[in-house]
């Protein structure tokens, strides 16, 4: 039984050294021998069905091969020819409905080639070495605002001062990296990995990080045009959605995402909050973090409450399964309709539902679960209006992130597209290359 | 349960596996091992003359060819024949004999091609009781240099004398050790028969390098910064093996010849096919130092078991039953036609075949759309490599055109008669029809 008197929001639920342990790295590093072996079953397709899938394109046939020959370091420079942030992707893109499940391994046996480890074996060894792998060409004297410094801003920079051109990076919070650093569960990204991999990235030279600056707050669009060949917005969504229920003054209903990021600034989970029992609401990859991290922490009842059945929760088969394994408690085809508690929140009052013909609708018949923080997880979106054409609530693009404003590009979150990094990455690159041939036709 | 008991040349053993000379062979702790774990027979480590003892280097013996997680394709040693005084190992070989009178214990010898050198080990060998003897005119390194090994093997007229001399001193039974370093084994294999062995042995190893240090540009196994060629071994040689074998088998000078067969032999499969290529027995050097001694368990049981299931009794019913259909290309059906067919439900959509067809082939598979594969039967000639590189096997398989069938690649209609190139007009040697 719970104990009544005891705070229902509170830090230290675990002893440090368990909480230390659940916040480990999901997949270990291959030693070298693991990769060989991992390596080897590479078929080396034709055409290879994975890097359709990989939505930056990396050859990973040829890597997985270069690795099989003795070389972790050539292939890591393949890796990184076509997605700079190969190391963050090889820990969080949900390899699962990317490559492993184009691997026609998966097909032949349900057990595709790792090509997520592999791809992390190869981006560890060369990031650990102290040089940039790559060089700048000639300075071309041309300057570029790159406004956002997540996934698709850093590709983006990367990429242009590759080319030779002067990227000043413009970031909002004090910290760049966007939801690399302040998204994702921290143990996809252990070891403070997300910021050795900025500085890894800037080793490149030729780019000027400000950070404290956010567009529309201390940036102008106008002047940014006016001041640089060319801008690119990468902006990523800073609103979230709201419930649609009265949430009143209760405490204890938050936003998934801020939750996530507060748990990766802290450098002393043990001193984390969190509740006894808490209700995630919402169905993706944002839900499942936020759940299995308040478990992680010593929640005792972790509820994600998804409003659709289970096959249309955006987070992938694989999060799901990880999610149910460390005990959260998936609930679907139940929404939200109020949320109960005197000052703070006690319980979450759900309905379940139905889809009737593509509509989903109440059956009427309600439940309600104990909560003591309640995560809102369901969708964010874009905060500024900026003037841009849209397209479903974010800056329509055409092309290679052509916004409707002549010498704005835009990529990442803020964009039409799944909303991943690795298609963050791919859009900040392309979008590079086509600012790139455009400055200098 | 099928009785293995082998009847070697009139030497039997509870089972046809027995271990080659070699390393494993060296003395009496690791044979009485041997034996204790099931061996049929032993060869023991090549014996030299009187004297001092062979000395041995004291770097590494062995490089090795790796396959997926480090298994052992080959490997190749640069070890001498036995670096132990030969009163010592004649004492035991006859301790060992005694000690397991069921099972076949052949003294390797390597000696001088000087008649007086095999004229005073004989004797010395016939004493202690070993069912018979391997001439070593097999080992392509070190002794070579010497006159030895494979410098006599490679030359058919001294295996033919000193197969001879040991005919004439010695009683037992006598094997010759023939090596795969020579152009056509026939030769040598004709030479020893012509000296009256009583079976050959084969192959010994291959003259090789394994790798070579890309640091040290030194080849490996590395002595000091230098290399020299070793004989290699394991599954690796077992192709060339299987070929040597069955052409002494069906060349009609050696028709009949004994054979012990040798190379690559890991698992009961590969003996059975050795066997049915012509070998009377086996012998076995690399499984047994990748594995131990304990490998001999799985061979043993699983030809026992492949015996049962096909029906034979005794290892003889199996020997050389391969070797009918071992032939000349020349005689080879050109009226069987084949063409590759493509099990789409088995098919994991890799596409190797079709990158191996398109880029070395004959470009006879298409690819449609949502990455389906299909042979164009107007190009395939029924190379097999699809079947050969696909990772799934019986996903591509050839199938035979029936008689009457027009061939689309050819536009001909298949016969089901016999016609070989000897027969093709094409052939400017062809007889006429009468």
């Amino acid at each position: 039984m719970t104990r009544q008197d005891a705070p229902q929001i509170a830090a230290g639920r675990l002893p440090a050294g368990e909480i230390e342990q659940n916040f480990s790295d999901l997949h270990p590093a291959y030693d070298g021998h693991e990769a060989a072996v991992a390596a080897d079953r590479c078929y080396f397709c034709y055409d290879a069905p994975c890097v359709t899938a990989c939505p930056t394109e990396i050859d990973i046939p040829l890597f997985i091969r270069q690795i099989a020959t003795g070389q972790p370091d050539a292939a890591a420079r393949t890796i990184f020819e076509q997605n700079i942030l190969g190391g963050m992707c090889a820990r969080v893109c949900p390899t699962e409905t990317l490559c492993e499940e184009a691997c026609v391994r998966e097909a032949a046996e349900g057990k595709p080639v790792e090509i997520g480890r592999l791809q992390r074996h190869a981006t560890d060894g060369l990031m650990a070495r102290p040089e940039h792998p790559f060089a700048r060409a000639a300075e071309t004297g041309k300057r570029i605002a790159v406004v956002g410094a997540g996934p698709a801003g850093l590709a983006c920079a990367h990429r242009l001062a590759m080319h030779g051109h002067s990227v000043t990076l413009y970031e909002a919070r004090e910290k760049a990296g966007g939801l690399n650093e302040f998204g994702i569960a921290a143990y996809k990204t252990t070891d403070d990995f997300a910021a050795r991999e900025l500085d890894w990235l800037l080793g490149i030279g030729g780019i000027t990080l400000e950070c404290g600056k956010a567009l529309g707050r201390d940036l102008d669009l106008g002047a940014l045009r006016e001041g640089f060949d060319a801008v690119f917005l990468g902006i990523g969504l800073g609103g979230v959605n709201a419930l649609g229920i009265d949430v009143g003054e209760r405490s204890g209903v938050e936003d998934a995402v801020r939750f996530i990021a507060e748990l990766r600034q802290s450098d002393d989970l043990a001193a984390l909050p969190v509740g006894r029992h808490v209700v995630v609401i919402g169905g993706g990859m944002t839900a499942i973090d936020a759940a299995v991290q308040s478990k992680l922490l010593g929640a005792e009842f972790v509820t994600v409450a998804y409003r659709r059945e289970k096959a249309k929760m955006a987070a992938s088969g694989f999060e799901q399964d990880l999610a149910t394994s460390k005990g959260v408690q998936i609930l679907t085809n139940v929404m939200p309709v109020a949320i109960h508690g005197n000052g703070a929140v006690r319980e979450v009052e759900l309905e379940y539902t139905a889809e009737v013909d593509g509509r989903l609708t109440g059956t009427g018949e309600t439940l309600r679960l104990p909560a003591d923080q309640v995560f809102r997880a369901i969708g964010q979106v874009l905060e500024s209006d900026l003037g841009f054409e849209l397209s479903g609530g974010k800056i329509a693009v055409s092309g290679a992130g052509r916004t409707s404003v002549d010498g704005v590009w835009a990529g990442g979150d803020c964009t039409p597209g799944e909303d991943l990094t690795v298609v963050a990455v791919a859009e900040g690159r392309d979008a590079a290359e086509d600012i790139h041939a455009t400055l200098m036709a | 349960m099928a009785d293995l008991t082998t009847d070697f040349i009139g030497i039997t053993s509870p089972n046809p596996f027995w271990l080659a000379s070699a390393p494993p062979t060296d003395k009496e702790y690791n044979v009485r091992r041997a034996f204790d774990a099931g061996w049929g027979g032993v060869v023991w480590k090549t014996l030299g003359a009187e004297g001092p003892p062979i000395v041995n280097v004291n770097g590494p013996r062995y490089g090795v060819v790796y396959g997926a997680d480090r298994q052992v394709l080959g490997i190749n040693n640069i070890e001498l024949i036995t670096d132990r005084p030969l009163e010592t190992n004649l004492e035991e070989m006859a301790r060992v004999k005694a000690d397991y009178p069921d099972r076949a214990l052949i003294a390797s010898i390597m000696v001088p091609c000087e008649e007086a050198a095999w004229k005073a080990i004989l004797p010395r060998v016939a004493e202690t009781g070993a069912d018979g003897i391997e001439l070593n005119f097999g080992c392509p390194h070190g002794m070579s240099e010497r006159g030895m090994g494979s410098a006599v093997g490679q030359v058919p007229e001294y295996i033919e004398m000193v197969t001879r001399w040991c005919k004439e001193y010695y009683d037992a039974p006598v094997i010759v050790k023939l090596t795969p370093n020579i152009t056509d084994i026939r030769y040598p294999a004709r030479a020893a028969k012509n000296g009256g062995a009583d079976a050959v042995s084969l192959i010994n190893t291959i003259s090789s390098i394994t790798s070579v240090n890309l640091d040290t540009f030194s080849p490996e196994p590395s002595i000091d910064g230098k290399g020299s060629h070793g004989g290699y071994c394991g599954p690796a040689v077992k192709p060339i093996a299987l070929n040597m074998v069955a052409e002494i088998a069906r060349d009609p000078e050696t028709a009949g010849l004994p054979i012990s067969g040798i190379g690559g032999v890991t698992t009961w499969r590969d003996a059975a096919e050795f066997i049915s290529l012509g070998a009377g027995n086996v012998q076995v050097c690399t499984a047994a130092m990748t594995y131990g001694f304990r490998i001999v368990e799985e061979m043993k049981r699983g030809l026992s078991e492949w015996m049962d299931t096909q029906g034979y009794t005794s290892v003889s019913q199996v020997v050389g039953r391969a070797v009918p259909n071992v032939t000349d290309w020349q005689y080879l059906n050109l009226n069987y036609v084949t063409k590759a067919r493509i099990d789409q439900e088995a098919c994991i959509k890799c596409g190797r075949c079709y990158a191996a067809c398109e880029d070395t082939s004959h470009q006879a598979i298409e690819i449609k759309p949502g990455r389906v594969f299909e042979v164009i039967d107007e190009e395939c000639v029924a190379c097999n490599l699809c079947v050969d590189v696909c990772p799934v096997e019986d996903c591509i398989t050839m199938e035979r055109l029936p008689e009457g069938a027009v061939d689309p690649r050819t536009g001909k209609v298949v016969s089901d008669e016999y016609a070989n190139w000897t027969m093709h007009p094409n052939n400017p040697m062809a007889k006429a029809a009468e």
